[in-house]
């Protein structure tokens, strides 16, 4: 076998924080090959992100190296910055998750891939470095390259920030190219094209690829051999096609099982299709005025009704309009024409005190429930506020309605004096779920609940959502942009694009059988776990 | 971008012609009547009185009479004293004190509070850090004329550095003191504003593509660290310019520099209407103009402003 490009032996990272050691990552090897993609996938605090910031050096001062990092013959552990400064970006690029804010907003793109070229090549003329500049936007597929060179960053979309930053670290043909969970901000749509753009760099070139991502199928999609940690050791180290067919290590298997996959079996509904619909939407639009006072329609014309007990996804990626609608249901958006019904009262026309009592019975869970919950707050205070303030109960019956509530979430009643800052994302997320069911609501609105939780997380709050669901019977507006989340769980499925709804129906017959060209493209572009799988798609999608 | 000067230049109008009113207003409402104490204990006969209203047109309501003045400084005319003297020619001899002063001042400010903001900035939480901490609360605490006082006492008088009144020194000997500690306090907190600017600037994301990239720590605080960190701190800046030429009365006082400061106290002190609103006016143009200027600077600096 040939020698690895990069090669980690008993890597270890422990950072000094209040002068205590915390260990983060533990005795890790791992070997990268030319031309070789190899994953490193794990939760969050699987310290998958530490390893790959230690291999440039770019963890914080407090963060103390052990171990041995090689790459092409030179120790990386305790190098000097002058040793660092000759690899990064020359022998080893990186890439990182938010390509919006990896480039430094007041330069334009051609000046950051041109200083780049000066720093590794001083030689090089103007002219040649402009030149280089060009032909590396071509290469990862940026329209027009040479007028980008002018642009902002903020003049160009996610994906495109992402296109250049792989131009960028290609700039100087690295043997290796880091790249920390690079389409994790991204819809999948543009998620896909990434890949693509990663795919086909590495059959051009004979760079190497580490990849560090949280996504089974992004593994499955582009991966040679996959390194898996958590807690900051290696569980498993395999070829990809076995990893996913026979995973060796316990946690690999459980893993695997807790990522969601359309083509979940039949649930009985708990939807009465005989009751009045508790949310009625109508022809809704919603125009937003940007600071020039044009008008951006957000939400054009669409349409919904949920019943009692039953659960209905809005799917569609970013700009779709699917997060306006439900702030639309509560009353946080600029809504220009249409009718919302909430339980046969009218929110834009009724009476100030019907309204309020209607308000009262709509619940709402928000993506990221470390910004929605008060952190000088103990998580009682907060699942009790709208029971004390909409129903005016106090003190031991309080404390009742509280422990009840933790109870129905799967959370200990001893909890209710603790703080935010002391629970985990999942159980932080329990908290903002028993606060909005507080009040028994008729409607539920889930904005993305589960989208800032890893995938073992996010299957428990899952059947958590589902549980409640059965008991309290509310009706629940589901918005997510993950299909398998929406399969494992919705009855129906309203799909967006720009606004208006192109497709809607049961969540079987959407998700299996789509009619819609757009719904089709979204069900293609997410991936799935499963390597053979993903390959049988991609030559499909040559072919066809 | 012409849109955008556009926008500014209307405003600029708005809160020119707004604050000129309210401050032509509040002078010529002050209790007590101005032409009644211009003769002292002995006062002047009614009549004279009379003639003196009219001929400052203090007998014509407050609207025609700013009217009447604001037609005048579209002529160059700021009116005229009760002296006699115009108001403009008062001032143009005061301006370049005050200047010089405040210009010093300012430059302290720049140079020292962003070099102190940047290293304090890179090296947070270190021993520099904390010292320039403690210092800039000293220095944001102790009132001015304190200040002032000591400056004069310990450089004036005992090392003999500086002189501790007037202008006969000239630049910069006889302004450097005055200007130093008028700095004192704009510079702490362009030094605290500069440090946070920085600290967060380091934490973003780009400055570990930029190392990432392999550009050298020189290059990524200089050029980008800087750029991006710059902004809050202008702001700031031109706030203080204005501050600066306005608020130099107690410091003028104490060094005894003749400058507008002094002017407009004595202004005030004898209700000469002109005169405040003279000053005022020229103090509000030159904060609007500075403030037009960074938002210009700015959004050279920003493209994200500039595209808006």
């Amino acid at each position: 076998m040939t020698t690895p490009v990069l090669s980690a032996r008993d890597l270890a990272v422990a950072f000094s924080v209040g002068g205590e050691e915390i260990a983060a990552v533990h005795r890790v090897d791992f070997d990268l090959h030319a031309g070789e993609v190899l994953a490193i996938v794990g939760e969050s605090g699987s310290g998958k992100s530490v390893t790959s910031l230690a291999v440039l050096g770019l963890l914080p001062r407090n963060a103390t190296v052990t171990g041995s990092i090689v790459a092409d013959g030179t120790e990386l552990v305790g190098a000097s910055e002058r040793t660092f400064a000759s690899i990064r970006g020359d022998r080893i690029a990186m890439i990182f998750q938010d390509p919006s804010n990896a480039l430094d907003p007041v330069f334009t793109i051609g000046y950051q891939i041109q200083e780049m070229l000066r720093r590794h090549d001083p030689k090089q003329s103007r002219e040649d470095r402009r030149a280089r500049a060009i032909e590396l936007l071509a290469m990862v597929e940026l329209p027009e390259p040479e007028e980008r060179l002018d642009s902002f960053p903020h003049q160009l979309s996610g994906g495109q920030a992402q296109r250049v930053m792989i131009a960028m670290a290609l700039a100087c043909d690295p043997e290796v190219l880091i790249a920390d969970e690079p389409t994790t901000a991204l819809d999948v749509t543009v998620q896909r094209e990434i890949l693509d753009v990663l795919r086909r760099m590495r059959e051009r070139t004979s760079a190497a690829i580490l990849l560090i991502t949280h996504d089974m199928g992004v593994v499955a999609d582009i991966a040679d051999r996959v390194v898996v940690m958590r807690r900051g050791r290696v569980e498993e180290t395999a070829d990809v096609r076995s990893l996913f067919s026979a995973p060796r290590a316990e946690y690999t298997r459980a893993l695997l099982a807790a990522v969601p996959r359309i083509g979940a079996e039949a649930r009985v509904s708990t939807a009465d299709g005989a009751e009045r619909p508790v949310l009625e939407i109508e022809d809704l639009v919603v125009e937003y005025r940007n600071r020039r006072r044009r008008h951006i329609r957000a939400v054009e014309g669409v349409s919904l009704a949920i019943r009692a007990g039953e659960m209905v996804a809005l799917v569609g990626e970013s700009g779709s309009g699917k997060s306006t609608i439900g702030k639309s249901v509560l009353g946080l958006a600029p809504v220009e024409e249409g009718r919302i019904v909430v339980d046969g009262v009218e929110l834009g026309n009724a009476s100030r005190e019907a309204i309020r009592t209607v308000k009262k019975r709509i619940g709402v869970v928000f993506q990221n429930p470390t910004a929605a919950l008060d952190p000088r707050r103990t998580i009682g205070q907060s699942i009790g506020e709208p029971v004390r303030v909409h129903d005016g109960v106090k003190g031991r019956a309080l404390a009742a309605r509280v422990t009840e509530l933790l109870e129905a979430v799967e959370l200990p009643a001893s909890w209710s004096g603790r703080y935010p800052h002391e629970l985990s994302g999942g159980q932080r997320q329990r908290v903002a779920i028993a606060r909005a069911v507080a009040l028994d609501p008729l409607l539920l609105i889930a904005d993305e609940p589960t989208s800032a939780l890893d995938v073992s997380v996010q299957a428990t709050v899952l059947d958590l959502l589902r549980r409640l669901q059965e008991r309290f019977r509310f009706a629940c507006l589901f918005i997510s942009h993950d299909l398998a989340v929406v399969d494992a769980l919705c009855d129906r499925v309203v799909v967006l694009h720009r606004g208006s709804i192109v497709e809607e129906g049961e969540r079987r017959r959407v998700l299996t059988d789509p009619e819609h060209e757009y719904t089709r493209r979204l069900l293609a572009a997410a991936p799935v776990p499963d390597p053979d799988e993903q390959a049988r798609r991609r030559a499909e999608a040559l072919a066809g | 971008m012409i849109r955008f000067l556009g926008r500014r230049a209307f405003e600029l109008v708005v809160v020119f012609v707004g604050v000129t009113f309210i401050i032509y207003v509040m002078v010529f409402t002050l209790p007590g009547d101005p032409i009644a104490a211009l003769g002292g204990d002995r006062p002047l006969p009614e009549a004279v009185q009379e003639q003196l209203r009219a001929q400052y047109h203090l007998d014509e309501p407050v609207w025609l009479q700013y009217l009447r003045y604001v037609g005048g400084l579209f002529v160059g005319d700021l009116g005229t004293g009760f002296d006699g003297r115009a108001v403009g020619d008062r001032m143009a001899a005061r301006w370049p004190v005050t200047i010089t002063l405040a210009l010093t001042a300012w430059a302290i400010e720049v140079v020292v509070g962003v070099v102190l903001g940047l290293v304090t900035g890179l090296r947070s939480g270190g021993f520099v850090d904390r010292t320039v901490l403690v210092g800039t609360i000293l220095a944001t605490s102790i009132p001015v004329f304190v200040l002032g006082v000591t400056a004069q006492l310990v450089f004036g008088l005992q090392l003999g550095w500086f002189p501790i009144a007037g202008t006969s020194a000239g630049w910069p000997s006889a302004y450097l003191l005055p200007a130093i500690v008028i700095a004192l306090f704009g510079l702490a907190s362009v030094t605290r504003l500069m440090r946070g600017s920085v600290v967060d600037t380091m934490r973003s994301d780009f400055v570990r593509t930029l190392t990432a990239k392999g550009m050298p720590r020189r290059n990524i605080v200089g050029v980008h660290v800087m750029r991006n960190s710059v902004a809050p701190v202008l702001t700031f800046l031109a706030i203080d310019l204005g501050y600066l030429l306005g608020g130099t009365v107690v410091i003028e006082a104490i060094f005894n520099l003749p400058g507008i400061g002094q002017l407009l106290f004595d202004a005030i002190k004898t209700h000469e209407g002109p005169t405040v609103v003279g000053v005022a006016t020229a103090l509000i143009l030159i904060f609007l103009a500075t403030s037009v200027l960074v938002d210009l600077v700015n959004s050279l600096l920003d493209p994200r402003i500039r595209h808006e």
